[in-house]
């Protein structure tokens, strides 16, 4: 045993329980975390990142079991260890940070009513002196109004909020190491610095261990001090971060440093003339008495794309909703070729609904489970083409090798029998099927790894030029935008900020909110968040004189 | 805080309204029921001159519209109107004169209407925190042993019929062993404690009945949120299972349990006809039967709308309980 080590992890296996069989999910990882030190764990889904952290932590979730290893923590043994021990470091010398603080922290209960949990049960803390330091704590992490802001619920606070006051309840003991899983990954860029930065000063404050878990390469340069790759459960390798970003070994690790090449070129600027296919005059738009669209105009015109950017709540994709007729604008009209929408779309004709499709952002709740492929697909072909029996099968099996899946393995399977790409591919192939002009891709790769987005981004590209097709792109990845847009749209509060060519978009001088969205993004620099953080201030501070 | 008044506010007139509709389904079922009062009290041998004497001072011959805005008129200002059994008839020999010894509906169901809300009262006291702690351990111990039992002993009993359970109680706890009284005969006068323990027997039989619901929802609306992100969060702070289950999930999980409790408490008020029998409680169950018996149509109506409006309200109760319930709308943003 090796007393430097806070936490050591040795030749861990994990099992989980799919269709009543255990089957491997990590395969043998080798870890240590001395105090004070982040470790940063990288990968892409499935790769059993969170399963790792929180085996460090001597948690498994439900159908998990650790079949082999040792994992210590300060020399106590975790995979031996009674319940009634575990309890009593959970919380107290390790803590934990959820991905989605709005899921992780309970709805029913004030927030600082949380944070006072831990500290009381374990005795470290009465809840008065707990409730002092929780005070304390909102306060390092620059939370707004730090004495009012644990009263609230949660839903009464923002996700970035949100997600520093579980750091916060994280730190209520003192930890010696917290696992923090994804904690940025559901947040904008804008929001994401914020936690970024105060996690990592707070962090250094106490000089607490950490494992970062993140499949951002650029975040985790931010946050480890060393870095371990992982994929499908196996360690490919491990490294400090400067090493790892400089001067990656592994075949693998280098296709991840490199994702972020694909880039098709631009289409140049079209004509004044040309009518634009879909376009949006004096939008506005309300949810009940909320206004969430005012005075949206933009084109998009045949054949091209137009990448619709902005942060949660900036009304993108309101405006897709009123494209496609589900939420009629309470003024202004989007016009089809020129020509007025009816607003809602049930006065639409069939052949205006066919014109216009969607690709949803979660493939998994899109189509429906009960269903196979060729119902799935075959459903459109029908309803719009009128197609039946044979002509209907040789339809969606073109469709199928459209999106290059193989009709012969694929057409009759469910959809839980896909992976995550293949099921976005079919939420294409059911847009496509209606043979529509114009489709809207709503956050289509967020939710997917880099490799594969990038081969949807491609497909998407290469239908593009197939069909003419005219895509309106919603996203808040600017690296999408980079990839595939010829126009930008920026939108913020519900207002259009900023439009024009991609290449201008990205050239300075920009408007002062596209500035704070581009820089925002992480480059895989460690310096990045320093500089930036530095340059902000400097910025601040020349405003403030 | 106003959105929640309003939202309440509306339940409420729904709730009126539902009432309203109710009374008039009551209205026209029952008297679509086959016979007529002044037929079934003379008898065979009635004279048509005698049988029309009595519709008439009944009020039988109007128009049914009429006689409904009049039933409707006069429960509106508390009157529910005369029972036709407990007049006298005595002088209707053929000769017509006053209708002697009125006795007012709301008098003969006012006792009644005591003793069945007595009666729900106990069972409910027993029942409803029985079966939410025997939910809760269930939860703590699913799939356990203990979880098992508690589910088959409690669907047994809920799937065995009410007389049957009722006499097996009678069996344990009067005769083999004299605790409680088989006869459940309260009447005014009694204090407190002896009507409880007169009430134990058909209280516990009900709680029976009614405990397997409340502790199977109790128990699955419980366990359906074990797998949220915050109960692991809840985990990972070192909080025991038990603490988890009653600072965690069951707060978030009151809105199922609080409307199954309300379903459960409306039946023990409208549905104990069968368990009064057996214990000879003089509930308004019994006399519920009584009156479809022999036709007397003002308490069967009456009987029917008290069971319509503890329906209604237990409902309206729950449903704002429920809204209640929710940090989201107690705080809105």
């Amino acid at each position: 045993m090796d007393d430097q080590n806070l936490v050591l992890v040795k030749n861990l296996k994990i099992e989980g329980l799919a269709d009543e069989k255990w089957i491997p999910i990590v395969n043998g990882i080798d870890l240590h975390l001395k105090k004070g030190e982040v470790l940063g764990l990288i990968g892409e889904s499935g790769a059993g990142k969170s399963t790792i952290g929180l085996a460090a932590m001597g948690f498994t979730r439900e159908g998990c079991r650790i079949s082999g290893g040792e994992i210590y923590f300060d020399g106590i043994d975790l995979v031996n260890a009674d319940a009634k021990t575990k309890r009593s470091l959970l919380g107290k010398r390790i803590a934990y940070v959820a991905q989605s603080a709005a899921a992780g922290f309970n709805p029913a209960h004030r927030i600082i009513d949380q944070h006072t949990e831990g500290p009381v049960q374990h005795r470290v803390m009465s809840v008065q002196e707990s409730r002092n330091d929780a005070i304390e704590l909102y306060r390092k992490l620059q939370l707004p109004s730090p004495k009012e802001i644990g009263f609230r619920y949660p839903h009464q606070v923002s996700g970035g909020q949100l997600q520093r006051a579980m750091t916060a309840m994280a730190m209520s003991c003192r930890p010696d190491m917290i696992v923090f899983d994804e904690p940025t990954t559901a947040l904008d860029v804008t929001t994401q610095i914020e936690v970024l930065s105060a996690i990592r000063d707070i962090v250094e404050q106490f000089d607490t261990a950490a494992i970062y878990i993140t499949h951002d390469l650029a975040v985790v340069a931010q946050m480890a001090d060393r870095v371990k790759v992982l994929l499908k459960g196996d360690q490919i390798e491990e490294a400090d971060t400067v090493t790892m970003l400089s001067d990656p070994q592994e075949e693998y690790t280098k296709s991840l440093w490199a994702v972020r090449t694909f880039k098709r070129p631009t289409k140049p600027m079209v004509s004044s003339t040309t009518t634009p296919i879909v376009s949006l005059k004096g939008v506005n738009a309300s949810y009940g008495k909320t206004p969430v669209l005012e005075n949206v105009n933009f084109n998009i015109h045949p054949g091209r794309t137009v990448a619709v950017v902005g942060e949660s709540g900036s009304g993108k994709s309101t405006a897709a909703r009123c494209i496609v007729g589900l939420l009629p604008p309470t003024a202004g009209d989007v016009l089809f070729n020129g020509i007025p929408l009816p607003a809602h779309y049930k006065k639409r004709t069939k052949q205006d609904l066919q014109k216009i499709q969607m690709i949803y952002q979660m493939a998994d709740t899109a189509l429906n489970p009960r269903k196979t492929i060729f119902e799935i697909i075959g459903r459109p072909v029908e309803f719009f083409l009128g197609l039946r029996g044979k002509e209907k099968r040789r339809r969606v099996e073109e469709l199928m090798e459209q999106i290059e899946m193989d009709p012969m393995t694929y057409i009759d399977r469910l959809p839980s029998e896909l992976s995550g790409g293949q099921k976005q591919r079919i939420g294409i192939a059911r847009a496509l099927a209606s043979e529509p002009s114009f489709i809207i891709c709503d956050e289509v790769t967020s939710a997917l790894d880099q490799l594969v987005a990038e081969g949807i981004l491609k497909l998407l590209a290469n239908l593009q030029d197939s069909f003419n097709l005219s895509y309106m792109f919603i996203t808040h990845d600017l690296a999408t935008v980079r990839a595939i847009a010829d126009e930008v749209v920026v939108m913020k509060n519900g207002e259009v900020i900023e439009q024009g060519l991609k290449d201008d978009m990205f050239q300075p001088p920009h408007h002062p909110y596209t500035e704070l969205l581009l820089s925002s993004v992480p480059e895989m620099d460690t310096t990045w968040l320093d500089t930036l953080l530095e340059s902000r201030q400097v910025d601040k501070t020349v405003q403030n004189h | 805080m106003s959105s929640i008044f309003g939202i309440i506010l509306r339940r409420i007139v729904l709730g009126v309204l539902t009432l309203f509709v109710v009374s008039l389904l009551i209205f026209a079922s029952v008297n679509m029921l086959p016979g007529d009062f002044a037929q079934a009290i003379l008898g065979q041998g009635a004279t048509p001159e005698a049988v029309e004497s009595i519709r008439e001072d009944l009020g039988l011959n109007k128009h049914p519209v009429q006689r409904y805005l009049d039933w409707l008129g006069g429960i509106i200002q508390g009157d529910f109107g005369v029972s036709f059994a407990q007049a006298n008839f005595a002088e209707y020999g053929g000769t017509s004169v006053e209708l002697g010894g009125i006795a007012s509906v709301a008098d003969q169901l006012a006792p009644r209407f005591k003793n069945t809300m007595f009666l729900a009262g106990v069972s409910a006291a027993i029942s409803v925190p029985l079966s939410v702690m025997l939910g809760i351990l269930a939860a703590l111990y699913s799939n356990s042993v203990f979880d098992r039992a508690i589910n088959i002993s409690t669907l047994s009993s809920i799937s065995s019929p009410e007389f049957f359970l009722a006499y097996i109680l009678i069996l344990f706890l009067a005769v083999l062993n004299p605790i409680f009284p088989s006869l459940s005969n309260v009447y005014e006068g009694m204090t407190f404690w002896e009507k409880l323990d007169r009430t134990m027997l058909p209280a516990l039989t009900l709680t029976l009945i009614v405990t397997a619901h409340m502790m199977r929802m109790t128990r699955a609306a419980i366990i359906n949120l074990m797998a949220s992100p915050y109960i692991e969060m809840a985990r990972l702070k070192g909080t025991a299972p038990l603490m988890i289950i009653i600072r965690h999930a069951l707060p978030n999980s009151l809105a199922p349990i609080i409307n199954v409790i309300a379903l459960n408490l409306a039946y023990l008020i409208t549905g104990v006809v069968v368990v009064e029998v057996v214990f000879v409680y003089p509930g308004i169950g019994q006399l519920f039967v009584d009156s479809v018996k022999v036709r007397d149509i003002p308490i069967v109506q009456a009987c029917c709308l008290i069971f319509a409006a503890s329906y209604i309200l237990l409902n309206l109760l729950a449903d704002i309980m429920t809204i209640l319930s929710n940090p989201r709308l107690r705080h809105p943003k």
